[in-house]
């Protein structure tokens, strides 16, 4: 299980990108992990794995992997400390991997490392099977190039699985690709995340990929954690007026409105963030109390909570 | 692969029929009758006349072109008017020194260059990486000629180490140990061209320290010194590579300054010294040589680049 504590992540400067985060990830549960573009998703996903650039670093709390500290180790700390591991899928499969290696040399790399008894090149055309690319014995040599950013991105699931990793992390993979292609490479998260009893925190702004997907939500805003939840008490009542923003700007197949919702003003940069709640100057709800000091913690049904003075759900005021 | 050879030979053919051409004209367009050379100011004109006539010198320039050309494809690039000897055979008394000073230049320039370059890389803006920079900057600011003499100065007349001057071949007496008189000339050959090269190194280590497939490796957990060496030397020699074309060229205009200073009997000093003889033969000879050598290892350089990068398609 991963729990994360408190996360403070910041710029060398002092200035926090990240601030008190906290969430858990049990084996097999996949989190999804959703907010704009800059709003700290990536950063947490860094800070997770031991992979944040020398101008970041993280200034407060803790993360803890089945009880052993891994706040400040880097990946090849965690191996070489026999600590459990973290798993990353990126963004982009056309630049993720290296362009001059073999496929099957890149995976067998991650296998020597974490799987020291196996034999690498019968390992890693498991692997090839296990995320479904067809003729693998044949793609394992082959270099990146010469596949398809659909491949490359099970490519990297492979690189990713070849870790035995407890958490595996997915910062928003499917982005980059084709639509049939991102439903067969979500799918194929989904049940290797079942098959193998691993928890999957996946990043993504895309709310139909979250429904799709995940049983429980985390919704992001400058940094801040406003909102974690189910997805279906998450879709039908949401306690942040945030998250409700999410959803009214969800496209409504049914409305003969032209123009979709938006919500007004734009996330504040990093170091720009304002006292309290930090949606407050874009929160049709938000008052005096809402633009100084701490939020308090509302809790609805079913595990939802929130951090605001006004929740929308007024049942759900505990 | 094959017609891949096929067709960059047949580029550099072409290449090399223009720069025969170009050679030749500006041979011909330097102000300054080689005749009068040969003869003195006390030549008779019939003196001249009959020379010119038998070197061949009053024919239209394309036919002397045309004779040229074609007793260069025999081998034949005709005879020097200083030495009154065959242009090859003065190029191949100044071969062995030429060439062992490029080797021995490219040895240090591979030697330094590069892993200072990936030590200033991966201590990027520490002391150790500003020092490696400046010290960098500063050698490749710095006229050859000037390090060489520097050299001298330092080595060989001060301490000792070093002969200052001359170069006695390795099949003469001293055999192997005659290379101790390039150690100085081929240190202040390299001295710019290393530098270059450790700055090319350290920019393109950093470049692509900043990639993608990086991160994918050190989330691998791989040991951070073989992050640095299989992934990102790897890609950053891509780019180092494809500049030694050009540093060969750099070298061998820096190597007529070096193999002056140091009096080295190579094929640099020949070029200055037929320069000011208006030994046209040798010059032109010369320069021809230095066009192919530069065309093959430019053909090579492309070659090994190709084999370096699997990206690049090879049909």
């Amino acid at each position: 299980m991963l729990n994360v504590e408190n996360l403070v992540v910041s710029l060398r400067s002092g200035i926090p990108i990240v601030r008190n985060v906290s969430f858990r990830i049990e084996p097999g549960e996949i989190l999804a992990l959703v907010g704009e573009s800059g709003s700290g998703k990536s950063l947490t996903s860094l800070a997770l794995m031991g992979l944040l650039p020398p101008s970041i670093a993280i200034t407060g709390g803790r993360i803890t992997l089945d009880g052993a500290e891994i706040t400040h180790l880097a990946p090849h700390q965690r191996v070489r400390r026999g600590c459990g591991k973290v798993a990353m899928i990126f963004q982009e499969p056309m630049t993720s991997l290296n362009p001059v290696l073999r496929i099957g040399e890149q995976i067998e790399e991650a296998i020597r490392m974490h799987d020291p008894d196996s034999v690498p090149a019968e390992r890693a055309l498991e692997l090839l099977d296990m995320v479904r690319i067809p003729d693998a014995a044949h793609q394992l040599r082959a270099y990146p190039h010469e596949l398809s950013g659909g491949m490359r991105q099970r490519v990297m699931i492979a690189i990713a699985l070849a870790c035995r990793p407890e958490i595996l992390i997915a910062d928003e993979p499917t982005t980059a690709l084709d639509v049939t292609v991102q439903r067969q490479v979500l799918g194929l998260i989904r049940d290797l995340c079942e098959r193998l009893g691993v928890g999957v925190l996946f990043i993504t702004h895309d709310l139909g990929v979250v429904a799709q997907l995940s049983e429980r939500v985390a919704v992001m805003y400058a940094g801040v954690l406003v909102e974690t939840a189910d997805v279906v008490p998450l879709f039908r009542a949401p306690l942040h007026p945030y998250t409700a923003g999410l959803m009214a700007c969800l496209p409504d197949p049914d409305s003969d409105e032209p123009h979709m919702a938006t919500i007004p003003g734009s996330a504040p940069r990093a170091d720009a963030i304002p006292d309290g709640c930090p949606f407050a100057p874009r929160c049709p709800r938000a008052q005096s109390v809402c633009r100084s000091g701490t939020l308090p913690l509302v809790r609805g049904a079913e595990g939802q909570a929130a951090r605001c003075h006004f929740p929308l759900t007024e049942g759900a005021l505990a | 692969m094959g017609p891949y050879i096929l067709r960059r030979t047949g580029a550099a053919i072409a290449t090399l029929i223009a720069a025969s051409v170009i050679i030749f004209a500006f041979i011909h367009l330097i102000p300054g009758d080689p005749v009068y050379v040969m003869l003195g100011d006390a030549a008779t004109p019939d003196q001249v006349e009959e020379l010119r006539e038998r070197m061949g010198l009053n024919e239209p320039l394309v036919v002397q072109y045309l004779i040229w050309a074609g007793n260069a494809l025999q081998g034949d690039l005709g005879q020097s008017i200083f030495f009154e000897t065959p242009v090859t055979q003065v190029i191949a008394e100044g071969a062995e020194t030429s060439i062992l000073l490029a080797l021995i230049t490219m040895f240090w320039i591979v030697a330094f260059g590069i892993p200072v370059g990936v030590l200033a890389a991966m201590r990027q803006g520490t002391w150790v990486d500003q020092g490696l920079s400046g010290l960098a900057m500063l050698l490749a600011s710095v006229p050859t000629f000037w390090v060489g003499l520097y050299l001298i100065l330092t080595f060989a007349a001060g301490l000792g180490w070093f002969p200052s001057s001359g170069y006695p071949s390795i099949f003469e007496e001293g055999g192997l140990s005659n290379l101790r008189y390039l150690v100085l000339p081929s240190l202040a050959l390299a001295a710019p061209n290393a530098a270059l090269i450790l700055r090319l190194t350290r920019a393109s280590m950093l470049d692509v320290a900043r990639e993608d497939y990086v991160r994918t490796a050190r989330a691998k957990g791989i040991p951070p010194y073989r992050v640095v060496l299989r992934h990102i030397l790897r890609n950053a020699l891509l780019a180092v590579v494809s500049a030694f074309g050009f540093t060969f060229a750099a070298l061998i205009s820096e190597a007529v300054v070096t193999e002056t200073v140091f009096a080295l009997p190579g094929i640099g000093r020949t070029v200055v010294q037929s320069i000011l003889r208006r030994d046209y033969p040798v010059i032109q000879g010369v320069v021809l040589v230095i066009v192919c050598l530069y065309l093959v290892i430019n053909l090579i350089v492309d070659l090994s680049y190709r084999l370096l990068d699997p990206r690049v398609e090879l049909e």
